[in-house]
């Protein structure tokens, strides 16, 4: 472990080496904060059953320092999509995420949350969450065993530790989230963002209509 | 009594709390992490406790298993000769239809080859059912068992001929029964062939 | 309890009176010129006049016998210009008897069966949101699936979705120059949407959600105090709601005075990619319908195309198939029990001592099919491959020796606990009439005192030469399904180790496996004793290489029927108990 945190321009003497770490109060932080991250309690389809084998003693994601899975969003740190995001369950979907308190971290899991998986082609699933949401670390697989799903933290972790104070937008405005707009339940599903698009789309279909007519 | 069924109720728990020291003791304390004890200690037989510590270890994967597909070559990396002909049945087969693949053209006639110019698959749809490897007359694609995939950008997602290639050792590595019955089949099917050319020769 | 147990067993599914054939005959003979036989190659049963219907139906139920309506579903035949709605009801001890209702495809309009058959409720919204037959006389006709506003009914064959490419797979556009796209990317939103001409976002009105709570009841007992009450929704993001489930109710003080449960937060239109996919790509998408019993999902299907198609499985793959149905059944039966504790308050130590043995099964579910979760194992005419080297003495191991002292430890662990005893015990009572009313099945109905088992009263693959019991508690609460899902994790133990004793070598598949198979023209309808109740699947071929029309006949969506039933009256916490003693799969609810 001390290995892992120490600067590598500062030498440790050889007799204090595994008891001393010398590492930047910055490389420190990041430690602790990748080692205590909270997921939301939070599964959508197939692969919430893989994210919870990952919580049962044959993977214990308690030893990441994970065990707490909080059904608040409030007192989340990471959501996990996982799942297929569907048309009607997206807006809660941003809706929790807009809810959680920044430094807020997104893994979308499987197939179907990373791009709309092999439901895809149907007309109710979100082609991918990442419209909707910022992600961070993409788990391919239908669904990720709990391995698989465990190397996307991992990967999170190692994230975590690289960034730096500059970069945490958060850390200078207090924690103060960046809101996202809450798609709508229309004829179909729009996102407030896209609306002068769909307008002019449409404008475009009813010409093409009326001129049929 | 009231409150006598929660206690019997605990009486296992704590069984399984004593197990775990019980079973310690019996690998060695400080063993029970050792490469060789994962398999026991993820079998029927297993007592304590039940972690897998990955990433320090890892579940071996059974030979079946499957995660995304790949396409076997021959010869060295430089010189990929893919198993692979573009019949495109995989292609057909795939229930999601996440295959795209890209026939090659001879440059001057024109005419088609029997090897692919360019093989996609879109593993952000692709749900690893195993079906195109199932299919594949050819041997060519096969269902790999890496799943340390994850990534921060979806733009790599869709894995191109670069990508899939895994040289034929990798895949005799990963599934050594699958691999030995092919050969023998092939050798079989070889032997029978120059079986029959002896018998031709000697009709004449 | 005594006094109930009495009631409950006089109250079982009448013997139908006589086959389905003199049933047919007596519905001829009593409508004249109303009702006549399906004539149509390959499909059975009888076709039904619309002002006719309701009368036929109460002359099948009370005087026929044919107490249990188990599916109702609409065709689209779009060529006839036809919309067709089918049932499918069912005796004690016959089989299925098949009946039609024919409208016009511009206005379909079919009185509705709910008043007849509670449990034709969610299916006929169903039928409605995705055909847009409208149900006269239907309580609560709104979108099910979808929501209230959406434009079009899906399932209709002349509606596109925004992703659209061709009406079969194999898609052209994938060989022999497949150059690659992505979908969203041909849309001029970057995105699965469509919208119909002149939509203007600004003014749309959001009534998706407050058309919700149409249809509850909200009145106050008479008398006493008057309180007002209050509407909560659990869910669609809730803990105990095993998913994306949303539960609508009402509430007088703490008690649950109403509730509707509001699905289709996790509709992927599994019926509408089936009907594009060749018989045998549909199979894997099985799997992710209850996606905790996966194996048994292909066993249904498998077997609803065989019967199409008229192949029979070898010996050796005939076994295969129940010991891998069994062992999903323990597998769903653990997870239940542990999810129903979950919910009760021990949080997660039943699960996790549940989920140490899953891992074990699904060790040799990972073993034989290659996927833990997800194993698309069976195929038609046979199973994926043959066991590997070492399976049979790893799940011998299992079934002959871990699985049954488990059970008996989760019995100590479990079933004396007196907090468990008081939250379960009496609550959520679901008499045996209105389980067999509203269409329960499963261990839901067995813990009503009804011993109905497809596995017994309709034998499907060998389930005949096993010897095994149907277990029946007659309490009807949520403790006695508690009991019941315990007792039949000891009885697939009992048919598991038979199986294996018995099971024959040879080989694995009948024919050669093929990607795409051809059906006649014809209709079927399978079901099979699921580990959650009757899971079927209605078929309809039109000779070609893929379903005209696939429908799943799903069981967590119609056990959810009687939840309202079984919540009135409790406290708002026994909601998500009598939830999780229902075990629903969200995959399954919305498909």
């Amino acid at each position: 472990m001390t290995e892992e945190l120490t600067h590598p321009n500062i030498p440790v003497p050889e007799d204090l080496k595994g008891t001393v770490t010398l590492a930047t109060w910055e490389k420190f932080y990041n430690w602790c904060r990748a080692r205590s991250v909270w997921p939301m309690f939070f599964g959508l389809a197939c692969c919430a059953f893989e994210m919870i084998a990952m919580a049962t003693s044959r993977f214990d994601f308690a030893r990441f320092g994970m065990e707490v899975m909080r059904a608040s969003p409030r007192q989340a740190d990471l959501m996990i999509v996982a799942g297929t995001v569907t048309k009607k369950m997206a807006p809660q979907v941003v809706r929790l995420y807009n809810q959680m308190a920044e430094p807020r971290y997104v893994v979308s899991m499987g197939a179907c949350a990373n791009g709309g998986g092999p439901f895809k082609e149907g007309y109710s699933v979100v082609s991918g969450i990442d419209k909707l949401i910022p992600v961070d670390v993409y788990v391919p697989g239908c669904p990720p065993t709990p391995q698989a799903l465990i190397h996307g933290f991992v990967t999170l972790h190692k994230m975590i530790e690289n960034t730096k104070y500059k970069d945490m937008k958060w850390y200078h405005n207090r924690g103060q989230g960046e809101e996202f707009a809450i798609p709508v339940l229309g004829p179909d599903l729009f996102d407030p963002r896209q609306n002068p698009l769909i307008q002019s789309e449409a404008a475009k279909t009813s010409v093409a209509t009326n001129d049929s007519e | 009594m009231y409150g006598l069924g929660i206690l019997k109720g605990l009486s296992v728990t704590m069984k399984h709390f004593v197990n775990t020291y019980v079973d310690d003791i019996k690998w060695g304390f400080g063993k029970r992490y050792t490469p060789g004890v994962l398999p026991a200690r993820q079998s029927a037989e297993a007592r304590g406790v039940f972690t897998v510590q990955y990433p320090e270890e890892v579940l071996p994967p059974q030979e079946r298993f499957r995660f995304v597909p790949f396409l076997v070559y021959e010869g060295t990396d430089e010189e990929r000769q893919y198993r692979c002909t573009a019949c495109g049945i995989c292609a057909k087969a795939c229930p999601p239809q996440c295959i795209w693949i890209v026939r090659a053209k001879d440059p001057e006639t024109g005419k088609p080859l029997r090897r692919p110019a360019e093989f996609y698959v879109d593993i952000d749809i692709c749900m690893n059912c195993g079906s195109c490897a199932e299919y594949c007359p050819f041997d060519a694609l096969k269902m790999d068992h890496d799943f340390e995939l994850a990534d921060h950008d979806r733009a790599k997602h869709i894995y191109d001929l670069q990508q899939l290639g895994q040289p034929v050792e990798y895949y005799a590595k990963i599934r050594p029964t699958y691999y030995a019955a092919e050969q023998e089949a092939k050798a079989a099917k070889a032997d029978r062939a120059a079986k029959a050319k002896a018998a031709r020769r000697e009709k004449k | 309890m005594n006094e109930q147990v009495a009631e409950s067993e006089g109250v079982q599914l009448d013997a139908a009176v006589g086959s389905v054939e003199q049933a047919c005959q007596a519905l001829r003979e009593a409508f004249p010129g109303k009702v006549r036989p399906d004539e149509r190659e390959g499909y059975e049963g009888v076709i039904v006049d619309a002002d006719a219907l309701v009368s036929a139906a109460l002359l099948l139920r009370d005087e026929l016998g044919f107490r249990y309506l188990s599916s109702v579903t609409g065709v689209d035949y779009a060529n006839d210009g036809l919309l067709e709605s089918v049932y499918h009801a069912y005796g004690a001890e016959s089989g299925a008897l098949v009946f039609k209702v024919q409208v016009d495809r511009g206005n379909p309009e079919v009185p509705s069966l709910v008043s007849v058959w509670p449990s034709a409720n969610f299916q006929e919204r169903e039928s409605y949101d995705m055909y847009g037959i409208r149900y006269a006389g239907h309580p609560n006709l709104q979108r099910i699936l979808t929501w209230e506003g959406f434009a079009g009914h899906p399932m209709r064959k002349d509606w596109r979705e925004p992703y659209y490419e061709e009406d079969h797979k194999p898609f052209k556009t994938r060989h022999p120059d497949g150059g690659v796209f992505r979908a969203e990317d041909r849309t001029p939103f970057g995105r699965n949407v469509q919208y119909p001409p002149g939509f203007d976002p600004e003014k749309w009105e959001d009534t998706a959600q407050s058309s919700v709570y149409e249809g509850l009841m909200r009145e106050v007992k008479e008398g006493g105090l008057q309180t007002e009450c209050i509407t909560i929704n659990v869910g669609p993001q809730h803990p105990s709601t095993h998913g994306v489930l949303r539960v609508v109710v009402v509430l007088d003080g703490e008690e649950v005075v109403d509730l509707m449960p509001v699905l289709g937060y996790l509709h992927r239109n599994h019926e509408k990619i089936g009907e594009r996919c060749t018989f045998p790509q549909i199979i894997p998408y099985t799997d992710r319908l209850d996606y905790v019993c996966s194996m048994s999902n292909g066993l249904g299907y498998v077997l609803a195309v065989e019967k199409l198609v008229g192949v029979q499985p070898p010996e050796r793959a005939e076994y295969i198939r129940v010991i891998m149905a069994e062992l999903t059944r323990i597998v769903n039966h653990l997870m239940a029990i542990g999810f129903l504790w979950n919910d009760v308050g021990a949080y997660f130590t039943p699960v996790i001592y549940a989920f140490n043995e899953r891992e074990l099964i699904l060790d040799l579910f990972e073993m034989v099919s290659g996927s833990r979760m997800m194993c698309n194992y069976m195929r038609v005419g046979g199973v994926f491959e043959d066991l590997p080297t070492g399976w049979m003495e790893k799940a011998q191991a299992l079934v002959f020796d871990r699985l049954p002292r488990f059970v008996d430890e989760f019995h100590r662990l479990l079933t004396e606990n007196e907090i468990w005893r008081s939250r379960s015990m009496g609550v959520g009572i679901l008499p045996a009439e209105q389980a067999v009313a509203m269409g329960a099945t499963g261990p839901l109905l067995r813990a009503s005192g009804v011993p109905y088992d497809i596995r017994r009263v309709e034998p499907y693959s060998i389930y005949d030469r096993f010897d095994f019991d149907v277990v029946v508690r007659h309490n009807a609460d949520v403790y006695d399904r508690f009991l019941v899902r315990m007792e039949e994790m000891r009885q697939s133990l009992r048919i598991l180790r038979q199986a294996m004793s018995q099971i024959p070598a040879g080989p694995v598949q009948t024919g050669k496996k093929n990607w795409t198979i051809k059906a006649p023209a014809g209709e079927v309808y399978h079901r099979i004793e699921a580990p959650k109740g009757e899971l079927g699947f209605y078929l309809v071929s039109d000779g070609g290489s893929n379903p005209w029309r696939y429908h799943v006949r799903s069981t967590s969506m119609i056990n959810l029927t009687p939840l309202a039933e079984m919540c009135r009256g409790h406290k708002v916490a026994d909601v998500v108990v009598i939830l999780g003693s229902i075990d629903i799969t969200l995959g399954e609810v919305d498909r």
